[in-house]
């Protein structure tokens, strides 16, 4: 900037000049603030310049432009990133917030948390935004719970268009963006949620069950059962160990826990696929 | 004086008057909840008013725009039409449907702006949700009703105009916005015992007169 404007549009696109500094967060190995010229695209700025995923995991979405933007897939890596290449996308350049999220990230639950944060947000002053993205985010409650009904996607779809187009301010304009976008694109994981009551990615508490792997188990090792913080987890006669569906709260601790040369714990959705392991009874105190 | 069209009406007025209040004066209705001629800049709070302006894409509030010279105006579109139901669902998503016992009942806003757009008092679609106080009673003369208010704000709006500073103002924020009393405890209080503007202006039923009800209740 100090070298003057011309200097400044030598660097980018035609209509979108200069730089752009994103805050990069998320499944990515290096998070930070980045400068990058305009234009360039987002698998560039993802897996070279910020270093990809991490843990060996595969790319699934980026939210771009803070809580009111957009969720692009995998499809949108060559999208270059500039005003009017994200608008198009469904996404913006917004605040600059990049969210990278994995493979193991559930969309109808990142659209819910984008909802929750823009629903507090609200002022209240128009309609719109007021009662508007409450019924959104309740809808979306309701489905991460896997109390999600027929006819819910419709409802979600045109009440965020008459929101985006009703709406007094930018706020209430662009709040649905999450939810549009990831119904577009993601519209297969809010079906799996609603009519077979499974998540996916096995994120949302409801709708998930952990097991232990029995063949996986070392006999006599406790970190799970340690880690454990309302003591779900038993040990079977055989001396491995079981988890109790109905204390269990789906902290994910047992999870960390596992020594990795074991990774016995695993996560499955919809919950009933857990198989049951009983608790031995408890032998009388004499 | 110029010439504007609404829905193929002609209608002489002066540049820059407020277009719904132009619409309204040449019986041409357009829905409305939060418009008060008296204020400068209306608060298009409702979301109500909207209407189609050829050269401008899609709906805008009636209440914001000043007629110029040559507009064309079409108030019922079916992308108006749309919006204003949605608005409507979405103002009696939170509204305790209980006409029989509101005051408001055969005249009141919201029952009138269904009928015109078609609109059940009770839509489907949506879930509803109440807040929990039914009553607030903390004014010697006024009852408030939060779950009949539809956040128009007029009454504030009344009661600035007439006394200054208002005896209830928006409190809390978001979808917990609500109309809360004020100011009783200050060296001059308004008299609302005399004045009850804030009454008569309410669109639904959600101010009342304590002495009215108590007469209506005998």
């Amino acid at each position: 900037m100090a070298e003057g404007a011309d200097r400044f549009r030598e660097v980018g696109t035609e209509k979108s000049p200069g730089t752009a500094i994103f805050s990069v967060v998320g499944n990515v190995r290096h998070a930070g603030l980045v400068e990058i010229p305009m234009g360039v695209d987002l698998r560039t700025l993802v897996f070279d310049t910020c270093g990809g995923i991490p843990n060996k995991k595969a790319f699934k979405a980026v939210q771009i432009g803070g809580p009111s933007g957009g969720c692009l897939p995998s499809d949108f890596l060559d999208t270059p990133i500039d005003f009017d290449s994200l608008t198009e996308a469904g996404a913006m350049m917004g605040s600059g917030g990049m969210v990278v999220m994995d493979e193991d990230t559930c969309m109808v639950d990142v659209a819910r948390y984008f909802l929750d944060f823009t629903q507090k947000e609200s002022c209240g002053k128009c309609t719109f935004c007021r009662v508007g993205t409450h019924h959104l985010l309740e809808i979306l409650v309701r489905i991460t719970k896997g109390e999600g009904r027929e006819g819910d996607l419709e409802i979600l779809e045109s009440l965020s268009e008459d929101i985006k187009a009703g709406s007094l301010c930018g706020l209430g304009k662009t709040a649905p963006n999450p939810v549009l976008t990831s119904l577009k694109y993601f519209r297969d994981e809010y079906e799996a949620h609603i009519k077979e009551k499974r998540c996916p990615a096995c994120m949302c508490r409801d709708l998930t069950a952990f097991y232990i792997d029995l063949d996986k188990c070392a006999r006599g090792c406790d970190a799970c059962v340690g880690c454990c913080p309302v003591e779900a987890i038993f040990t079977t006669p055989n001396r491995k160990k079981g988890v109790d569906q109905k204390l269990c709260v789906k902290c994910g601790e047992c999870v960390t826990a596992c020594p990795p040369e074991y990774d016995a714990v695993v996560k499955v959705s919809p919950p009933h696929l857990a198989p049951i392991v009983e608790r031995p009874a408890e032998k009388a105190k004499s | 004086m110029i010439t504007i069209v609404v829905d193929d009406k002609e209608i002489q007025v002066e540049e820059g008057a407020n277009l719904l209040k132009t619409c309204l004066e040449n019986d041409i209705y357009i829905p409305n909840l939060c418009y008060l001629d008296t204020l400068e800049h209306p608060p298009a709070s409702c979301r109500l008013c909207f209407v189609e302006i050829e050269g401008r894409s899609g709906p805008v509030p009636a209440c914001q725009m000043e007629v110029t010279k040559n507009m064309v105006v079409m108030t019922d579109t079916s992308a108006v039409r749309r919006l204003q139901r949605t608005a409507l669902e979405l103002l009696l998503s939170v509204h305790h449907v209980d006409c029989g016992h509101c005051s408001a009942n055969k005249k009141c806003e919201l029952q009138r702006i269904a009928r015109f757009l078609k609109v059940g008092l009770k839509p489907k679609r949506l879930e509803r949700y109440l807040k929990d106080q039914e009553i607030l009673d903390d004014h010697p003369f006024l009852i408030h009703y939060p779950n009949r208010c539809v956040l128009c704000g007029k009454c504030v709006q009344v009661c600035r105009e007439a006394h200054g500073t208002p005896a209830m103002d928006f409190a809390d924020r978001g979808f917990k916005t609500l109309i809360r009393f004020y100011g009783q405890q200050t060296s001059n209080p308004v008299p609302c015992e005399e004045c009850g503007s804030c009454v008569r202006f309410c669109p639904v039923g959600a101010l009342t007169l304590k002495a009215e009800m108590d007469a209506s209740q005998n």
